[in-house]
């Protein structure tokens, strides 16, 4: 890839929800005073009437957006993922998961590439949060385009979203007018040597790792795996059975995230040797986004070592 | 009120109270005490209060409750099935695998639920929430929810109570039943809440506080609630925990258990009593 475009996927969040508006008058948009870097403030600058601002009070914004649902709006309730996720895990389960409403979290700043704010604020839990949730769909995107058609294919389907965008910007790879379809993978490239399941800000990585390890004869198979609940179980098991080794890689731990859901999955119907790339049961650490990402081997490089060392 | 309306009222909570002790004695586990407490709330909301439908649960334009005290479904459930949202009968059926009355209320499977409760500090900010999409949709439906005392121990409570003062929810009635007991013991000993009514004022509430089992004191305030523009109502209720069974009264063990075959028995005997003397039999 050349020189490619970057922008961070919470700006495709912000667009689509000012999108969204202007066809949609039933669609509401919450924050807890984080409205200017979740970019829910360009849906306030256009329908200041439709933003409500809760304050730093992530439980009862995610509760307001349930009883919102039930009067028939569509709130999209943001904060950043780790408060999203983590804060108003709770109230989530309770007042919008078991009722499954028709509730959008969108959680930005996820994962380690929040950089220099740290530990406090690198979420790498979401994933399995709000996985382990009855009926909650889990979404991902890789870039702003893809996260600004998810955005919109969250808003068709009935039911609890969690969306997570990251801080950073990273490259556009998408073509403007993706169509997202909700619990479907996507081939980034062809290969059957080894194939790299991955989401977010790690699927360009492992585009850029699939290229350093062709030039090493190593043909791999790229996934971005957006939806990590639910699964492409049938783009998974087909990658599991054309290449035989499986590595994932995500901006998450390797605890119950895409690594564990691919596992679940390859280890019930089809065994196959699976590696996770992800961050191995650790907190995170202040510095600039891309120093802290390679800290943790969440770059192509390290993607690259594991697959030449998975083929050999 | 007349003397024959507030008689008529008497007779209903007496029923209510009837039905959550059949209810969790059947079920052999439950919250009759904070039920109890709220037995004159929940026949005065349904039967002359809310604007329901008992044949259209879903209706849009309808008046909102929302239990925050989810515990306390026993209470909601027999004040729903005696306004005929569904059998009475089916009341036995509480907490039993099968049954859609879930041991906390649940807005798809119980008729006449508007939220699904049960995590305490949830309901009043969800009960924001629907007020707030009243408002935003024009619609003139009010919302009521109920908390306990213990329940605003909660740090979400006070989160929604800025919240609905903020954004001068004048639809929406907060009511606490302040029976003064929580599972470990007196609230004042366990995490002072008090002073509930100057809290919620400071909160940007108009509070006014009742006798949470007289007709005419609860009719008059759900009435001053809708007097109050641009600020939420807020309706703080002293009553007793356990009313009207006399070894349950202002007992917190009656808190989350059920009676066995001799309890019930004999606080069944006081609640015919009760009913046959205010039925002037």
């Amino acid at each position: 890839m050349a020189e490619v475009k970057k922008l961070a996927t919470r700006d495709g969040y912000g667009k689509a929800l000012v999108e969204l508006g202007r066809e949609h008058s039933n669609i509401v948009v919450l924050d807890a005073d984080l409205a200017g870097s979740t970019k829910t403030g360009m849906f306030k600058k256009e329908f200041p009437d439709r933003h409500f601002n809760c304050g730093i009070a992530e439980a009862d914004m995610m509760c307001v957006a349930a009883g919102l649902s039930t009067a028939g709006f569509v709130p999209f309730a943001s904060s950043f993922a780790m408060f999203a996720s983590g804060r108003a895990y709770e109230q989530i389960r309770n007042s919008i998961g078991y009722p499954h409403l028709n509730v959008k979290i969108g959680a930005t700043h996820g994962g380690m590439s929040v950089g220099e704010d740290g530990a406090s604020h690198q979420c790498c839990e979401d994933f399995a949060l709000m996985r382990s949730i009855p009926g909650m769909t889990v979404i991902c995107p890789a870039d702003a385009v893809e996260a600004e058609a998810a955005v919109k294919a969250a808003y068709e389907l009935e039911g609890p979203v969690y969306l997570r965008f990251g801080r950073l910007a990273v490259p556009v790879f998408h073509e403007e007018g993706f169509t997202f379809a909700i619990g479907k993978g996507e081939i980034m490239r062809e290969g059957t040597d080894v194939a790299i399941i991955a989401n977010g800000l790690m699927v360009y990585e492992a585009v850029q790792a699939g290229e350093l390890l062709e030039q090493k004869g190593i043909h791999a198979r790229i996934i971005n795996m957006s939806t990590v609940k639910p699964i492409d179980e049938e783009l998974v098991l087909q990658a599991a059975k054309d290449c035989g080794r499986v590595i994932t890689c995500e901006e998450h731990s390797i605890i119950g995230g895409l690594g564990e859901a691919v596992c679940s999955l390859l280890s019930e119907k089809l065994p196959t040797p699976v590696r996770r790339i992800g961050v191995d049961d650790r907190f995170g650490i202040s510095g600039p986004a891309y120093e802290v990402l390679e800290h943790f081997g969440l770059c192509a490089k390290h993607i690259a070592e594991v697959a030449e060392d998975f083929c050999k | 009120m007349t003397e024959q309306q507030r008689k008529e009222l008497q007779v209903l909570a007496c029923k209510v109270r009837m039905g959550i002790l059949q209810s969790t004695n059947a079920a052999k586990c439950g919250h009759p005490g904070g039920s109890m407490s709220a037995a004159e709330l929940f026949t005065y909301l349904y039967f002359r209060e809310l604007n329901v439908d008992p044949k259209n649960p879903k209706w849009e334009d309808r008046d909102r409750f929302v239990l925050s005290k989810g515990h306390t479904a026993p209470g909601l459930y027999s004040a729903l099935a005696l306004r005929g949202f569904f059998p009475w009968e089916d009341l036995t059926s509480l907490r039993k695998v099968g049954s859609y009355l879930q041991g906390h209320p649940n807005m798809h499977t119980v008729p006449g639920v508007d939220m699904s409760t049960g995590s305490l500090g949830q309901g009043i900010s969800c009960a924001c929430g629907m007020a707030l999409g009243g408002k935003a949709a024009g619609k003139d439906y009010r919302v009521y929810t109920l908390l306990g005392d213990g329940e605003i121990q909660e740090g979400q409570v006070w989160e929604a109570c800025m919240f609905a003062a903020h954004y001068k929810l004048d639809n929406l009635c907060v009511i606490v039943d302040n029976n003064g007991l929580q599972i470990d013991g007196n609230i004042a000993d366990v995490m002072s809440p008090y002073p509930i009514d100057s809290k919620l004022s400071a909160f940007g509430f108009a509070v006014t506080v009742i006798d949470g089992h007289d007709f005419d004191a609860i009719e008059a305030a759900l009435a001053k609630a809708k007097t109050v523009k641009g600020k939420p109502f807020a309706i703080v209720m002293r009553t007793v925990k356990g009313k009207d069974v006399s070894f349950m009264e202002n007992n917190a063990g009656w808190h989350g258990k059920a009676t066995n075959a001799a309890e019930f028995e004999q606080a069944m005997a006081e609640l015919t009593a009760k009913l046959s003397e205010l039925e002037g039999k």
